[in-house]
């Protein structure tokens, strides 16, 4: 079974990846963002959001959504970092997985805007990804693991 | 100054201890050039021509005497002893070696620098007036707005993955002395018809290569709101800013591409989200941040005796006196003056300073101005404060180690970015061109004659050295793989700002003493009393110079 980083540790990982655009999500997949959209029933559901594809659908059904993947195709795209706080400012409190090819360089600032969760392209690297989340004791901004700046704390 | 505290200094040294780790996990093979290259771009460190580039952050172009003996000491241990001011305020060092980059950054964090995000597309140092804090037309100090922002924009995880590089300036001043309008966003501290400090907030303003004036998106903004403001904006830019091409990937495009209203709708749309949260700048921060920015306790001068002791010197001694005419100013509080040591003599690359001579400023700037000195996007170095009684003494002392050119403001004083001579990205060499010109223009009674004037000269078209903005601008082309220069006349990066507009075809490298003589000389023919260059061309237009530097040689 696939492994990920999950709230900080290692675990298997039962979640599909997105099937073909013109295909029905089968259970326990994660559905594409046109896929999601068609969904009836939005309990418990799982969606992958692309580049581009802002997170503003899905602010509706916060409450209903087990897992939001974001994609990083490329670990240069810096789209995805806002997206998961946009959600988080608003409320998400399900999985925020951040799969594709961001790095392990990225892994403090991915989860200081609230991703929980790290699909990294490697897995061989996944152990040594975990010393990287560990890079920073203090932080000068509000985010979503520190909600107070540190101009408030200090 | 500002001064760090456990937490400033923790996260310094860990930002180290990370960047230590990721050069010997690449140096090991273990991190792909390509995953390296953001890396260290934000830590400052570029590849250049000969050698890795490492570019320190000088925080609104702010040092003391402790980091400028640092400075010295790094570039005569690790580099070949001297190092460059950057037209960003920041100084450079040309000839580090990589594996040795985390031991200069340590050696940083000891005197409290760092080299975070001079480069990479994240947000950049910010800048400002050199004269803060001391300068007769402030309203406000900008410099603690500067380090606040500072402070929230080191290691900020949303935006260190930006489309494009991101910079911001802040003025508080009549006279814009930091180019606002310039800047992806340009803060102006004013006063609102209460009489409340504010800030006016201009989006969009950029150079390279499509140069551009920012559009004001907000009139006055309660200062309170100005780091939640500033999150807005970036979160639109981060989402909708390009990412398909480089080239259109500034904020600028954007703005443009939205229509400013829209995009200030967009802002203000993300702003209501975050305003009053826990972002807002408190009372409490706003006091601490001050605090650090306090004026130093000036000797009470006795204004009329020290003019006189002033003026007695300046009988005395004509080269003294034209020295403090042309490089000192005037200061807020009676019996100091502010004096610019000009990194501009002939013969020296623009911006370029010697180990010994950084040490040398070190000790003058203790004795004389209070252990601090400023960097200026001009490439030149202030004492903020010094005593009129002292001038003389101090400009005995910048004499002898050739620091005393008397020539701020002045055709000679010009921007020039590194070039082909060192920048992986030049498309021709500047700094031959701008020693040419100096050579041509020795003759400083003529100098000064033509008046207040910048010239500035960019490698290519990243506009390092700022051509468009200059009064003349010169900038390096690539001819079917040879060096040519484009001229540009009228750019202003004051408050009346304009962008430069471009004289005609290129010249080759060996004609540009030549044309630059052609366009001063047009000027000089057409001037009327006392008018400025600058006014001159507004007045008359491109077509006199066209005419004259295009004119068949008879
Ligand atoms: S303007 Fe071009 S040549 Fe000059 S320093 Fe910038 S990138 Fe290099």
């Amino acid at each position: 079974m696939p492994r990920l980083i999950r709230d900080g540790a290692i675990v298997d990982d039962a979640w599909l990846a997105p099937g073909p655009e013109n295909t029905v999500p089968k259970a326990g997949q994660i559905a594409s963002l046109d896929q999601w959209l068609q969904l009836a029933d939005k309990k418990g559901s799982a969606v992958q959001l692309e580049p581009g594809q802002q997170p503003d659908p899905l602010f509706e059904y916060l409450d209903q959504i087990q897992l939001v993947a974001i994609n990083f195709p490329v670990f240069t795209d810096g789209r995805g970092f806002s997206y998961a706080r946009e959600l988080r400012d608003r409320g998400y409190r399900g999985e925020l997985r951040a799969t594709g090819n961001f790095i392990r360089d990225q892994l403090t600032y991915l989860h200081r805007c609230g991703f929980n969760a790290f699909q990294l392209a490697d897995e061989r690297g996944l152990e040594a990804a975990l010393d990287s989340l560990g890079d920073f004791s203090e932080v000068y901004q509000a985010a979503v693991d520190q909600p107070l700046p540190l101009f408030r704390r200090r | 100054m500002y001064v760090y505290d456990q937490y400033d200094q923790k996260i310094v040294d860990e930002r180290v201890a990370q960047f230590r780790d990721q050069t010997a996990r690449y140096l090991a093979g273990q991190i792909a050039d390509a995953e390296f290259l953001p890396l260290r771009l934000q830590n400052g460190l570029y590849e250049q021509r000969q050698a890795p580039m490492l570019r320190i952050a000088v925080p609104y172009g702010l040092m003391n005497s402790r980091q400028l003996r640092k400075l010295a000491e790094i570039s005569r241990v690790y580099d070949k002893g001297y190092a460059h001011i950057s037209t960003r305020q920041n100084v450079q060092l040309n000839w580090p070696v990589l594996a040795e980059v985390p031991d200069i950054l340590a050696e940083l964090a000891s005197v409290q620098m760092h080299a975070i995000q001079t480069s990479g597309n994240c947000i950049r140092n910010t800048t400002t007036d050199q004269f803060a804090g001391v300068a007769c037309d402030e309203l406000e100090d900008p410099r603690p707005y500067c380090e606040i922002i500072r402070q929230w924009s080191t290691l900020h995880p949303e935006f260190a993955f930006l489309p494009r590089k991101f910079k911001i300036a802040v003025c508080g001043s009549t006279e814009d002395r930091a180019a606002i309008h310039h800047h992806d966003i340009g803060l102006e501290l004013l006063a609102n018809t209460q009489g409340e400090i504010g800030l006016k907030v201009l989006v969009g303003g950029g150079l390279g290569r499509t140069p551009a004036i920012g559009s004001v998106i907000c009139e006055w903004l309660d200062k309170k709101h100005m780091l939640t403001y500033l999150e807005a904006i970036l979160r639109v830019y981060n989402q909708h800013g390009r990412r398909d091409n480089k080239y259109k990937a500034r904020i600028k495009i954007l703005v443009k591409a939205m229509g400013v209203e829209a995009f200030t709708k967009a802002v203000e749309q993300e702003w209501m989200a975050l305003k009053d949260g826990p972002t807002t700048l408190t009372d409490e921060e706003l006091a601490r941040a001050r605090s650090f920015f306090d004026a130093p306790v000036y000797d009470t001068v006795d204004a009329a005796e020290a003019s006189s002791v002033l003026q007695a010197a300046l009988d005395g001694d004509p080269i003294f006196a034209n020295w403090v005419k042309r490089n000192t100013r005037s200061h807020r509080v009676p019996g100091y003056r502010i004096v610019t040591i000009s990194l501009k003599s002939t013969g020296y690359a623009p911006g370029d300073v010697t180990a010994e001579q950084l040490e040398l400023l070190a000790e003058l700037s203790d004795e004389y101005s209070f252990g601090e000195i400023r960097s200026t996007h001009q490439q030149n170095l202030v004492l903020g404060d010094v005593q009129v009684s002292q001038l003389n003494a101090l400009w005995q002392r910048l004499q002898a180690a050739g620091l005393a050119t008397p020539n701020i403001g002045y055709l000679t004083d010009m921007i020039c970015c590194p070039g082909g001579d060192y920048c992986a990205l030049a498309n021709a060499k500047s700094l031959p061109v701008a020693e040419a010109i100096q050579a041509r223009f020795d003759d400083l009674d003529y100098v000064y004659d033509l008046g207040p004037l910048e010239l500035n000269i960019s490698g290519c078209m990243n506009a390092c050295g700022h051509h468009h903005i200059g009064h003349i601008g010169i900038l390096g082309v690539d001819k079917k793989g040879e060096e040519y220069y484009q001229v540009c006349l009228g750019g202003s990066q004051a408050k009346d700002a304009s962008i430069g507009k471009i004289l005609g075809p290129s010249f080759k490298q060996q004609d540009m003493p030549d044309v630059v003589d052609k366009i001063l000389s047009t000027y000089v023919t057409l001037r009327q009393e006392e008018e400025s260059f600058l006014d001159t061309y507004r007045r008359v237009g491109i077509d006199p110079f066209k005419e004259r530097v295009y004119a068949p040689a008879d």
